[in-house]
């Protein structure tokens, strides 16, 4: 670790989303990665799969012939004492979909990088949360990254979070405003990373005790092998603050739970997850030069939800949450959570459902009609009727 | 290893389990697991085997067990033996480890055919072991493409104008034989040492191996608790479930009698088949005769006329 005032040993490559998830995956030399192949995320696996043709990771890549096997084999693999990750987007997730409450029932650290798409029907390839926030439940940790930079501070977080915890962890991206866009990204060197996850020494593995793994449990034990999980999730969210100031001390980007901006003296909030933020952030620059008190919550981690934090963030400001996905028959995802954290004064914006862009006078009009209070609770953003 | 070797030996899959008295699976298990001396780690699919053997705080494995979901256990085994294989390498695991994926019909023909074909294909080293009960017997007797023809289940029931299943059993063991593993089998509780000779040369095989093994269950084959031995026998013996070994290609039948005996002794002993007439009766000896021909023959690849 360094000491303070001691010089930080990065450098800033150009890398995508994408890019910036395989260049971390390869400082952490997972024991063993599964691939396959999905629209926006291919590129992190074709990334990986150099480093490993070029013998620059030591990991075993199993190249399965499914999502749903490369989950189950990474379940197989995790279990046998191996650390474990992969990537997926959208309908990937979705057949992975019967093995992902295994992974967390059967406290399996495994990390995935998920590049957010939206779901079929109809067939789409950009970017919408639908895919993860139909994950939401299933007891994994959600983290969702603005831009290149956080896909790759998170990865390194991730791993050590996931195996303090016992708990698996989905690192979301946006589909290909973040995975396809080249930025500079502040890395580390690979000792430093190397050193800072450190290595994987769990307590039972397959390989090494007779353990039986996956039992059945009925009405006698179900409900308490929950509650085990319940209380780890608890412990996640102290243990994610804590990593992640940790990781501050050696690469300055992480920023919490979420980030404020321009929000402490703000009237009227934006919160929203992932790439959108950087649009917000403009505008908000803009409308402050013309003296309108605007600001944003950019919300880094979704589960476990950070209820309370953000009840203080947002005390008597009027909230806009927009959301990239829908809970059709009910309030939308994020907005439900902020809701439920005991926000009162709150509208509801839906946008960029199939990767819709939003514009900067779309924001711009948004937070200017909340301010006149002139929005309504609920509204969807360039979409036609 | 002969049979009073295999009787004596520690247990790696011990009583206390809940299948039913009569279930023709435990001791395939142990005779399996018996056939080596090497640590084995088992990855096993939802069925009836793992909802008996593992209720919490139980288990009946003495081994390192897995159990994931209903149609992964190949790809479970992958990620598994992957991890061997790196962390070998890294020095963090010492001794000689062996894979066995243990699945139901439905486990391994229908619903984690994909995965076995991956898992085949990629080469993780395994022993992948189908114990063939002819039907989904955890979920109640549903039909499963490895029922056999005619059979009365619940989801092929005999009603006024259906006779049960109608469709042939799914050729799994040429399925397994298309990917170009180096040895498969197919075996009967009823020739304990040559199971477990099959057992011990799957768990030495470099690469893949897969063993088909025939499973008399009590309530879906609607047969007596004591029985199931008789008719792992007579299945062999009527030609039913012939016994063989494709060792790297090559085409080997284990048993042959100087006359089969007519299938309907075997058929007779099962409910499954009670509602059967004669002319159904001969329609099954026409195919087991006909199948018979072609693998004395040494024909495994032949094409089949029925
Ligand atoms: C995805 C999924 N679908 C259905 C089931 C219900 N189910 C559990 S076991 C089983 C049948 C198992 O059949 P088989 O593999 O032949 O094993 P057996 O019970 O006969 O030993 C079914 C249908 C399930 N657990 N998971
Ligand atoms: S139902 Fe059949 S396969 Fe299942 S435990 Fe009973 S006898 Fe065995
Ligand atoms: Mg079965």
């Amino acid at each position: 670790m360094y000491k303070d005032g001691e010089e930080m040993k990065t450098i800033i490559k150009a890398l995508t989303g994408n890019g910036a998830a395989a260049y971390a995956m390869k400082q952490i030399n997972p024991d063993v990665v599964a691939a396959y192949p999905i629209t926006p995320s291919t590129q992190i696996m074709e990334d990986f799969s150099m480093y490993h043709a070029n013998g620059l990771v030591d990991s075993d890549l199993i190249r399965v012939e499914s999502e749903h096997s490369a989950m189950s084999a990474c379940v197989g693999a995790s279990a046998a004492g191996a650390r474990v990750m992969t990537a997926t987007s959208s309908q990937g997730l979705g057949y992975m979909f019967e093995v992902l409450p295994v992974v967390s029932g059967l406290r399996l650290p495994i990390v995935v990088n998920i590049v957010n798409r939206s779901l079929s029907a109809p067939l789409n390839i950009h970017c919408d949360h639908g895919d993860s926030m139909s994950a939401r439940d299933l007891g994994w940790i959600q983290i969702y990254a603005e831009d290149a930079q956080e896909v790759y501070i998170n990865n390194l977080l991730a791993i050590r979070l996931a195996e303090k915890v016992k708990l698996p962890i989905m690192l979301m991206q946006d589909g290909f405003i973040t995975s396809h866009c080249v930025i500079g990204v502040d890395v580390l060197d690979d000792a430093t990373v190397k050193k800072f996850v450190g290595n994987y020494n769990p307590e039972k593995t397959l390989l090494k005790d007779d353990i039986t793994i996956g039992t059945l449990a009925l009405t006698d034990y179900y409900f308490e092998f929950r509650l085990q999980q319940i209380k780890a999730m608890n412990e996640a969210k102290k243990e994610f603050i804590k990593i992640d100031n940790e990781l501050n001390k050696i690469i300055k980007h992480s920023t919490g739970y979420f980030e404020e901006y321009k929000l402490k003296d703000a009237k009227a909030a934006i919160v929203v997850m992932s790439s959108t933020a950087g649009a917000v952030k403009e505008v908000i620059n803009d409308l402050r030069s013309k003296g309108k008190k605007v600001g944003l919550l950019k919300l880094r981690l979704f589960r476990p939800f950070p209820y309370e934090e953000i009840k203080k963030a947002l005390k008597g400001k009027k909230v806009i949450v927009m959301d990239r996905s829908i809970s059709l028959g009910a309030n939308c995802p994020l907005y439900s959570e902020i809701k439920n954290s005991g926000v009162s004064n709150i509208h509801s914006i839906i946008f960029g459902l199939g990767g819709k862009n939003i514009y900067d006078e779309d924001i711009k009009d948004i937070f200017e009609r909340a301010l006149k209070n002139k929005l309504k609770e609920i509204e969807y953003i360039g979409v036609r009727e | 290893m002969n049979i009073k070797e295999l009787g004596y030996k520690d247990t790696k899959f011990v009583s206390g389990h809940r299948a039913c008295a009569g279930c023709g699976f435990p001791q395939i298990v142990r005779t399996i697991l018996n056939s080596t001396d090497k640590r084995v780690v088992v990855a096993n699919a939802t069925g009836c085997l793992e909802v008996v053997s593992t209720i919490y705080p139980f288990s009946s494995w003495k081994v390192p067990y897995m159990h994931s979901v209903f149609g992964n256990a190949s790809s479970t085994i992958s990620g598994i033996e992957s991890a061997y294989k790196v962390l070998k390498k890294k020095n963090k695991i010492k001794n000689d480890i062996k894979f066995l994926a243990i699945m139901g019909d439905g486990g391994c023909s229908d619903i984690g055919l994909q995965s076995l074909s991956g898992a085949l294909e990629r080469g993780h080293e395994c022993v992948y072991v189908q114990y063939a009960n002819g039907a989904y017997q955890n979920t109640g007797v549903q039909r499963s493409s490895e029922t056999p023809l005619l059979s009365n289940t619940t989801t092929t029931p005999v009603g006024k104008v259906h006779r049960g299943k109608e469709e042939m059993k799914k050729d799994i063991v040429k399925i397994v034989a298309a990917h170009n593993i180096p040895y498969i089998a197919q075996a009967s509780m009823a020739f304990p040492e040559d199971l477990s000779e099959k057992a011990k040369k799957a768990f030495e095989t470099k690469g893949p191996s897969f063993i088909n093994v025939i499973q008399p269950c009590v309530p879906g084959w609607k047969i007596d608790t004591s029985i199931n031995i008789k008719l792992s026998r007579l299945a062999v013996e009527t030609g039913a479930w012939p016994l063989f070994e494709i060792e790297n290609g090559k085409f080997k039948l284990n048993y042959v009698p100087e006359k089969l005996k007519p299938v309907k002794e075997y058929l007779k002993l099962q409910g499954r088949f009670k509602h059967l007439n004669n002319k159904e009766i001969e329609r099954i000896q026409k195919i087991v005769n006909k199948e018979w021909e072609y693998l004395k023959k040494g024909d495994f690849w032949g094409a089949r006329e029925y």
